[in-house]
C-alpha cells in the first residue's frame, strides 16, 4: 500500500492550487480520499476524534440495501416469466417460485443493473459538475440515493427517464439547497415523484409492474389473457372502491367476498417475503427488515423512526378496520405493512437523517404520522393506490414543524426550572 | 441539602497512558510563561517590561477592560521576552527564573475573619482572582458581579484525567482555608461535587462550609458545567463562579502563608509518554523538563490539558494556567489506506461511540488514538449521535445550528448561558461530519458577550 500511497500522493502538487491539473482537483480528491483517509489532523478542541465518518456511514446504508437489491433482481425475473407464461406455454412451470431460478436471476440482472448504472452515472455526473463549480470532491450522500432510485422504479421504466429523474432530483432536490446535508426532500423520492407525475404511464397502472407485460400484450392481441394480471396488490385494493373490483386479474362482482378473495390471492407470508409484483426493490418486507436490522444495530438509521412508522401504519390500518365502510377498509390492517413499498420506505426513505425530524421525540411523531398518512392515502384516496412516497415527502416538509414544537417543549421545560426555584 | 445526580448519558474514552500514582519533583523549569491566551478574551496591559526583575507575585499585566484583575509572576527572575503574534497581540510573557525565592509578601489572615470585599481585594491584588472562572461565557470571573454560587468539581472525568483525590491528598487544611475564602465571595453556596463512582479523598469528604454533592456516570460527570446544570442551573443574568481544586489549595495557602503559591502537581499522560507520573512543577512552567526525555516516539503532539479540550503546545511550550495535565499523543498525519486503517477498515484500532466499529465488543480495551480527523468535514447529516453523549437537557444540534446562524434569540433560549466549549467536547468527538464544535460554541459565546452582556 505504501507504493500506491506514494504514487497517488506524488501527484498532490499537480492538483493543488496553481498546479497543472488544478481544475481536476474535485475528481482527484474524491478518488484519493476514497483510497486513503487523508492525513488531516485536528488543530484544537478535541485532539482525538471518533473513527466514524460519512463514508463509512453511507457505505453501511448501501450494504443494508443489498438484500433488497438481490431480492429485486430475482423478483423482476420471476414476474417477467410469470406474465410470459400466459402466452408462452414453455414457461408455465416458471409460475412456481423456484423453477427457472437461474433464468429469472439472469433476466433480473439484465433489467436491474442498467437501472443502477444509469442512476449512478447520471447522479454522479451532476454531483461532479457541482463539485467542480464549488471546488470540492464528492460528498457521500448520493452513494445512497443512487442505489435507492433504481429500487423505487418499475423494472421496465425507460433508462432515459431514470437519467432525467435522477438529474432533476439531484439538482432541484439537493444541490440548489447546498448539497449533501442541506436538502429538504428525500432525493430518491424526489426522483420517483418527478417520474410519477411527469410520466404517469411509465410509473403506474397495471402494465408496468411485471417486466415485459407490453410484449406479452402484443402477442396476446392487447387483451390480458385469462388468469393474467399486471396489477399490484395495492392496485387491486384500489379497485375495491371503484365500480369494478378486481383481484389478481379476476373481475369480481360487488356481492363477492372481496376480502377473502384478496387474502387468498395475496397470501401474507408470500407478501412478506416479497413474492408480489411491484417496483424493483420495494416488494420484500423481509429484505427491507433485514436491511433495517443492520441499520438499527449500527445506529445509522433511527429505530425511533422505523418502529413508529410501522406502528403508525398498523394503528391507522386498525382504525380503518374499525370504520369498515367498504371492502378496502375491511382488509386486515397488517396487510398495509407487507404490501407495496411500506417497509422499504419506512426503513430506507423515512430514516434519511437530513430530511427526517432531528429531535428524538420529533422522530417518533414523524414516524407515527408518516405511517398513518401512508395508509390514509392508500385507503381513502383512490387516485393514488400507493401512499408511501407522498406520505414521506409530505412528512419531510413537516419535519421542521414537528422539530419546532419539540424544541419549544425543551425551551419551556428549561425555563420552568427557574420559575419554581 | 446535598444532591446526588446520576447521569445516563455520556462517554468515557478509554486511552492508553494513565499516570502512575507517584509524585516526583520536576526539575526547576528553565523558563516559565504567563500566557494571556489562557484567559479567553483578555486584552492584557503590560506592567513589567522585558528585562525587569520580578518576584513571585509581582504583577506582570492586568486586564485592560477590568483593571482590578491582575496577573502575577509565578517565579522570581527576569522577564526574558514578550512574545507577540499578529497585530502585536501578546501571546506569552516568558520569565527566566533565578534560584531565589523572592516573593511579594502579604500579611497572613484567616479568611473566615475577613469580609467578602477584603477577600476579593486580596485575591485581585495578588493575582489569585484569575483562578475564578465564571459561567456564563467561561472566562475569568468578573469581580463586579455577584455569583449566586461557586462550584468546585472534586474530580476530572476527561480521558486520562489527573486524579485530584491523589493530588490534593494531605492538603486538607489549605483546601479548607481556600473554601472558607470562596464562601465569602458569594451570598449563595459553595458547591463541592464529588465523584459518585468512587469514594473521595478525606480532603474532600471532610470539607466544611460547603454543600457536598455527588454525581456519578460517565464523562462529562466531572465537568463543572454538568454539575451546575443539575445542581443549581443558571438563568440569563445569573452568574456562577468555578474553581479547580488545586487552585482552591493555592488560594488557601495564600491566605495562610501570605504568599502566592505557584506550585502545581501535573500528571504526564498519554500513550507516547514514558515515566508517566505526577510531577510537582510551577504554573506556566515550560514542559520541556517533563516531556523531552520522556517521549516514546518522535512524531507526537504535546497537549497542555487533556485530549478533548487541551491546547496544543510545543515540546518546549508552556503549561496552561488552568491545566493539571500534559497529554502526549501520536500525531495522526499519515494517510490511511481505506481497507486497513482507513474508513472501511475493521476498525479495531478506533474508539467509536458508533456501532459501526467493533468498540462495543471490547469493553475494557484501552486505545492508542492519534490526532487524525478520521475523515473530512461535511455538512451535518447524521442526527441523534450528539444527544447520546450530552447529559444536559440541552439540544446540542439545535444550539450549534443557532450559533452557526448567529441567531442570538435561539441561542439564549436553547441554553447558551449554561455551557462552555468543554461541555461540547464529546459532541465534537462523536461528530460524523467532523465539525469543530467547541470552536463554534466559543464563537457563540463571544457573540453573546458582545451583544448581551
Amino acid at each position: 500500500m505504501k507504493a500506491l500511497e506514494k504514487i497517488i500522493h506524488n501527484l498532490d502538487p499537480k492538483f493543488e492550487k496553481g498546479g497543472k491539473w488544478e481544475k481536476m482537483y474535485p475528481l482527484y480528491e474524491t478518488l484519493s480520499t476514497f483510497l486513503f483517509t487523508p492525513k488531516h489532523v485536528t488543530k484544537k478542541g478535541a485532539h482525538i476524534r471518533d473513527g466514524v465518518d460519512l463514508k463509512r456511514t453511507m457505505f453501511m446504508v448501501v450494504l443494508a440495501l443489498i438484500p433488497c437489491l438481490l431480492f429485486g433482481i430475482y423478483n423482476t425475473g420471476h414476474w417477467h416469466y410469470e406474465i410470459q407464461s400466459y402466452v408462452n406455454p414453455e414457461f408455465e412451470g416458471y409460475r412456481d417460485y423456484l423453477t427457472g431460478f437461474g433464468d429469472k436471476v439472469i433476466y433480473g440482472l439484465m433489467k436491474v443493473l442498467p437501472l443502477v448504472i444509469v442512476s449512478y452515472a447520471a447522479g454522479l455526473a451532476v454531483e461532479f459538475v457541482f463539485g467542480f463549480i464549488k471546488g470540492h470532491g464528492l460528498h457521500e450522500g448520493f452513494l445512497v440515493s443512487g442505489m435507492l432510485i433504481p429500487l423505487t422504479m418499475p423494472a421496465d421504466v425507460p433508462l432515459w427517464m431514470v437519467a432525467i429523474a435522477t438529474i432533476f432530483a439531484v439538482v432541484i432536490g439537493k444541490e440548489v439547497f447546498g448539497g449533501t446535508g442541506m436538502n429538504i426532500l428525500n432525493v430518491a423520492l424526489t426522483a420517483r415523484a418527478f417520474l410519477y407525475f411527469a410520466y404517469p404511464t411509465a410509473m403506474s397502472g397495471d402494465k408496468v409492474w411485471k417486466s415485459g407485460t407490453d410484449d406479452m400484450l402484443v402477442q396476446a392481441d392487447n387483451v390480458m389473457p385469462d388468469g393474467a394480471s399486471g396489477a399490484t396488490a395495492l392496485g387491486d385494493l384500489a379497485s375495491f372502491v371503484g365500480d369494478s373490483p378486481v383481484v389478481a386479474g379476476k373481475v369480481m362482482s360487488s356481492s363477492d367476498d372481496l376480502v377473502a378473495a384478496f387474502e387468498s390471492a395475496y397470501d401474507p407470508i408470500h407478501a412478506f417475503i416479497g413474492m408480489i409484483p411491484g417496483s424493483v426493490g420495494e416488494t420484500s418486507t423481509l429484505a427491507a427488515l433485514l436491511g433495517g436490522a443492520i441499520l438499527i444495530f449500527t445506529g445509522v438509521a433511527s429505530w425511533r423512526i422505523i418502529l413508529s412508522f410501522f406502528a403508525g401504519g398498523m394503528l391507522f390500518g386498525l382504525l380503518m378496520n374499525g370504520a369498515g365502510a367498504n371492502a378496502y377498509m375491511d382488509v386486515p390492517g397488517y396487510y398495509h405493512l407487507i404490501i407495496g413499498g411500506f417497509a422499504f420506505g419506512a426503513v430506507f426513505m423515512a430514516t434519511d437523517p437530513v430530511t427526517a425530524a432531528q429531535t428524538s421525540w420529533g422522530k417518533i411523531w414523524y414516524g407515527l404520522l408518516g405511517g398513518a398518512l401512508t395508509v390514509l392515502i392508500r385507503v381513502l384516496n383512490p387516485a393514488y393506490p400507493e401512499g408511501i412516497m407522498l406520505a414521506i415527502l409530505f412528512m419531510n416538509v413537516m419535519a421542521p414543524l414537528i422539530d419546532h414544537y419539540v424544541v419549544q417543549t425543551n425551551i419551556k421545560r428549561r425555563q420552568k426550572r427557574f420559575k419554581t426555584a | 441539602m446535598s444532591k446526588t445526580v446520576k447521569l445516563r448519558k455520556g462517554l468515557d474514552i478509554k486511552l492508553v497512558g494513565e499516570a502512575d500514582k507517584l509524585k516526583v519533583d520536576a526539575p526547576m523549569p528553565a523558563s516559565v510563561a504567563l500566557k494571556p491566551t489562557d484567559f479567553h478574551g483578555l486584552v492584557p496591559k503590560m506592567v513589567a517590561k522585558e528585562g525587569d526583575k520580578v518576584k513571585i507575585g509581582s504583577v506582570i499585566f492586568y486586564d485592560k477592560y477590568n483593571e482590578a484583575i491582575k496577573f502575577v509572576s509565578p517565579v522570581s527572575g527576569v522577564i526574558e521576552e514578550v512574545v507577540r503574534g499578529a497585530k502585536r497581540k501578546i501571546l506569552e510573557v516568558r520569565i527566566t527564573p533565578d534560584a531565589r525565592e523572592d516573593a511579594v509578601r502579604f500579611e497572613p489572615k484567616d479568611p473566615a475573619s475577613l469580609t467578602g470585599e477584603e477577600v476579593k481585594a486580596a485575591m485581585l491584588e495578588n493575582g489569585l482572582w484569575p483562578f475564578l472562572k465564571q459561567r456564563p461565557l467561561d472566562i475569568v470571573a468578573d469581580p463586579n458581579v455577584e455569583p449566586k454560587a461557586i462550584f468546585v468539581s472534586a474530580f476530572d472525568s476527561h480521558p486520562l484525567a489527573p486524579d485530584y483525590d491523589y493530588i490534593v491528598h494531605g492538603q486538607d487544611q489549605f483546601f479548607q482555608n481556600g473554601l472558607n475564602a470562596l464562601e465569602k465571595l458569594t451570598s449563595g453556596k459553595v458547591h463541592l461535587t464529588l465523584n459518585g463512582n468512587v469514594p473521595a479523598d478525606a480532603t474532600f469528604q471532610n470539607a466544611k462550609n460547603v454543600q457536598i454533592n455527588k454525581i456519578s456516570g460517565k464523562h462529562p460527570a466531572g465537568n463543572v458545567g454538568t454539575q451546575i446544570h443539575f445542581i443549581d442551573p443558571i438563568d440569563k443574568g445569573q452568574f456562577v463562579f468555578t474553581v479547580n481544586p488545586q487552585d482552591v489549595v493555592a488560594i488557601g495557602k495564600f491566605f495562610a502563608e501570605g504568599q502566592y503559591d505557584p506550585t502545581r502537581i501535573v500528571a504526564l499522560t498519554g500513550s507516547e509518554a514514558k515515566n508517566r507520573r505526577y510531577y510537582r512543577t510551577i504554573v506556566g512552567a515550560s514542559v520541556a523538563g517533563i516531556v523531552n526525555d520522556n517521549l516514546e516516539s518522535e512524531n507526537v503532539r504535546v497537549i497542555s490539558g487533556n485530549a478533548l479540550t487541551g491546547e496544543k503546545i510545543d515540546r518546549n511550550g508552556y503549561l496552561g494556567f488552568y491545566d493539571a495535565q500534559v497529554t502526549v499523543l501520536p500525531e495522526g498525519n499519515q494517510y490511511k489506506f481505506f481497507l486497513t486503517k482507513g474508513w472501511l477498515g475493521l476498525g479495531f484500532d478506533k474508539y467509536s461511540s458508533h456501532m459501526l466499529f467493533p468498540t462495543w465488543l471490547m469493553k475494557n480495551k484501552k486505545y492508542r488514538l492519534d490526532t487524525n480527523m478520521n475523515g473530512e468535514e461535511r455538512g451535518f447529516v447524521v442526527t441523534g449521535e450528539m444527544e447520546k453523549v450530552m447529559p444536559l437537557d440541552i439540544l446540542p444540534m439545535q444550539l450549534i445550528k443557532a450559533v452557526m446562524t448567529k441567531d442570538i434569540d435561539a441561542m439564549e433560549l436553547l441554553g447558551i448561558y449554561e455551557v462552555a466549549p468543554e461541555d461540547f467536547a464529546l459532541c465534537e468527538y462523536v461528530c460524523t461530519s467532523k465539525i469543530d464544535i467547541q470552536e463554534k460554541i466559543r464563537e457563540g459565546l463571544d457573540l453573546i458577550k458582545e451583544e448581551c452582556m
